[in-house]
């Protein structure tokens, strides 16, 4: 059982949710955070006021999954994310010691496995 | 006695109709930051400012073009076509009255004026999200002069549907049909968005959208009840339709709204209040009230139509223009032909009241326009595009207009901004995380 966390271009995000779920990973979280990889800053100027924006809008996903899914997830990242220029962001996988379901109390497996209706 | 009556044959300007059309000057001018609100809120987040923008450009680049040449291809003349160079650079247009109104020609040709501004505000509604905004003032410019002023004068200024007697209160012709059909030809020739019809595309703030369409409104009262050049019947009357025909699209748009999907949309609200001051736009001056509100009922049934429809088709219109503009004006133009009546107007008759020739002169209008309109933007974009690029990059749409095009984004937070200080600011620079 893993964490994969993607962080990733605003704009590549609904791309990386295609993949994900042609992948068949279907629990994730995400969330829009500020950060700086190795990116060029943009310039910005207002009014008078030129700043260069030293961080950059990213998102970030969460994905608990079994052993089994860690590898496509990370492939589906890395296919919605990839534009190729410096700035695409990065993938981390983090052992994860326990997962529980609040609705049911199941634990790890069946707690990360999606319900099927 | 002879000096008398020739004081009395000489044209005067009228105090109360000169003040009236000072302040419809300028809600019709607000008109048009207040569409740029209510596409702002229609479009993502990341193309906020540029949306707001191109807005904000008309008035830059349609108000010059007008005083330049625009006014007077519009306005000098009655020659059929087009109108001529006497108004050149705003030459002659000073205090006398404007001919066949009691008002001075300065303020005749800055009401005016904001109606061009507005118009060519209204086509960027089929663009936003990826035309360049540098292509965009090209073509406003251009647009401005060989699209609007033509079909001004076709309508308003003495042209051969004026002449052929149409009746177009306030704009059918060149503000409504001729924004909604370039607004056709200006999504075909630009293209569709690049995730169109592949993602969902959706407004950001409809709280925005409900403020334009609210400022919108009250702008509309200049536009319509400005739109006789007086404080006489028919602007009494105009201003009043503006009112009921709006109230009435609403009505319709939330019962259409509550079968579709069983509840009422705050956009739908929003886009029927538009739909309902363009119905009565060409109508205003001419129909009595409860035709006015008949037509609020009925002509938002078109409208409602086109604006489901279109999204299902590769037709990235994108701010559906064509629908609340081109179709609603349209409506409303042929309109009058059935029910005006001289008894509110004192003009003409419709259909309903044994006039049928009226309904040939209004479907000639409906027809002559789209055509001109679609046609002749179709044409002056192709020949843009065959100059400058029009739109942006894959990879610019995707970072968003604001940031490429114009270097700031709506809702900068400041966090992680570097302040650069000039050279000779004094103090050091303060260091930035260098990947080199």
């Amino acid at each position: 059982m893993k964490l994969v966390i993607g962080i990733v271009r605003p704009e590549k995000a609904n791309d990386v949710l295609e993949a994900l779920y042609r992948a068949q990973v279907r629990g994730v979280s995400m969330s829009r955070v500020q950060g700086h990889g190795g990116e060029l800053e943009r310039v910005e100027t207002y009014r008078g006021t030129t700043v260069k924006m030293g961080l950059a809008e990213k998102v970030r996903f969460e994905i608990a999954v079994s052993d089994d899914f860690v590898q496509p997830t990370v492939d589906a990242l890395c296919e919605g994310a990839r534009t190729g220029a410096v700035g695409d962001g990065k993938i981390f996988v983090l052992p994860l010691d326990q997962a529980v379901r609040i609705r049911t109390g199941e634990t790890d497996h069946g707690a990360v496995t999606p319900v099927d209706k | 006695v002879s000096v008398v009556a020739l004081l009395a044959a000489v044209p005067q300007v009228d105090t109360g109709d000169t003040a009236w059309m000072l302040v419809a000057t300028a809600l019709v001018l607000m008109m048009t930051p207040a569409l740029g609100l209510f596409y702002a809120g229609l479009v993502r987040s990341k193309n906020t400012l540029n949306t707001f923008m191109m807005c904000i450009a008309a008035i830059a680049v349609a108000m010059v073009t007008w005083a330049l040449v625009g006014y007077s291809l519009a306005f000098d003349g009655t020659s059929s076509l087009i109108g001529g160079l006497d108004y050149v650079g705003l030459h002659g247009v000073d205090f006398a009255p404007r001919e066949g109104t009691t008002i001075p020609h300065l303020v005749f040709m800055a009401f005016q004026a904001t109606f061009c501004i507005i118009t060519v505000a209204l086509v960027s509604g089929a663009v936003v999200e990826r035309m360049r905004f540098s292509a965009f003032l090209v073509f406003a410019a251009l647009w401005s002069v060989l699209v609007y002023a033509v079909l001004a004068h076709w309508a308003f200024g003495g042209g051969w549907l004026a002449a052929g007697g149409t009746l177009d209160f306030a704009g059918g012709v060149p503000v409504e049909m001729a924004s909604g059909f370039s607004a056709l030809a200006a999504a075909l020739v630009v293209g569709t968005r690049k995730d169109y019809g592949r993602q969902a595309l959706l407004p950001h703030n409809a709280v925005y959208v409900l403020l334009g369409a609210g400022l919108l409104w009250f702008g509309w009262f200049g536009f319509n009840g400005g739109s006789g050049f007086s404080t006489g019947n028919n602007s009494v009357l105009a201003f009043t339709n503006t009112l009921l025909t709006p109230a009435c699209s609403l009505v319709t748009w939330f019962v259409l709204d509550l079968i579709r999907g069983r509840k009422v949309t705050a956009i739908g609200a929003a886009t029927a209040i538009i739909v309902g001051c363009v119905l009565i736009t060409p109508a205003g001056g001419y129909i009595s009230p409860g035709w006015a509100m008949a037509l609020g009922f009925l002509g938002a049934l078109p409208c409602y139509a086109m604006i489901v429809w279109r999204p299902r088709t590769r037709v990235d219109e994108t701010l559906d223009v064509l629908a609340a503009h081109g179709i609603a004006g349209f409506t409303g133009i042929l309109f009058i032909g059935f029910v005006a009546q001289i008894g509110w107007n004192g003009v003409s008759d419709g259909l309903f009241y044994g006039n049928a020739a009226q309904l040939g002169d209004q479907a000639l209008a409906a027809l002559a326009a789209p055509v001109y309109a679609f046609l002749a933007t179709f044409v002056l974009l192709k020949l843009i595009g065959a100059v400058m690029p029009l739109r942006a990059s894959e990879h610019e749409e995707a970072l968003g207009m604001d940031v490429v095009q114009h270097g700031e984004e709506a809702y900068v937070t400041g966090e992680g901004a570097i302040l650069v200080v000039p050279e000779d600011g004094g103090g050091a620079p303060v260091p930035v995380a260098d990947p080199g």
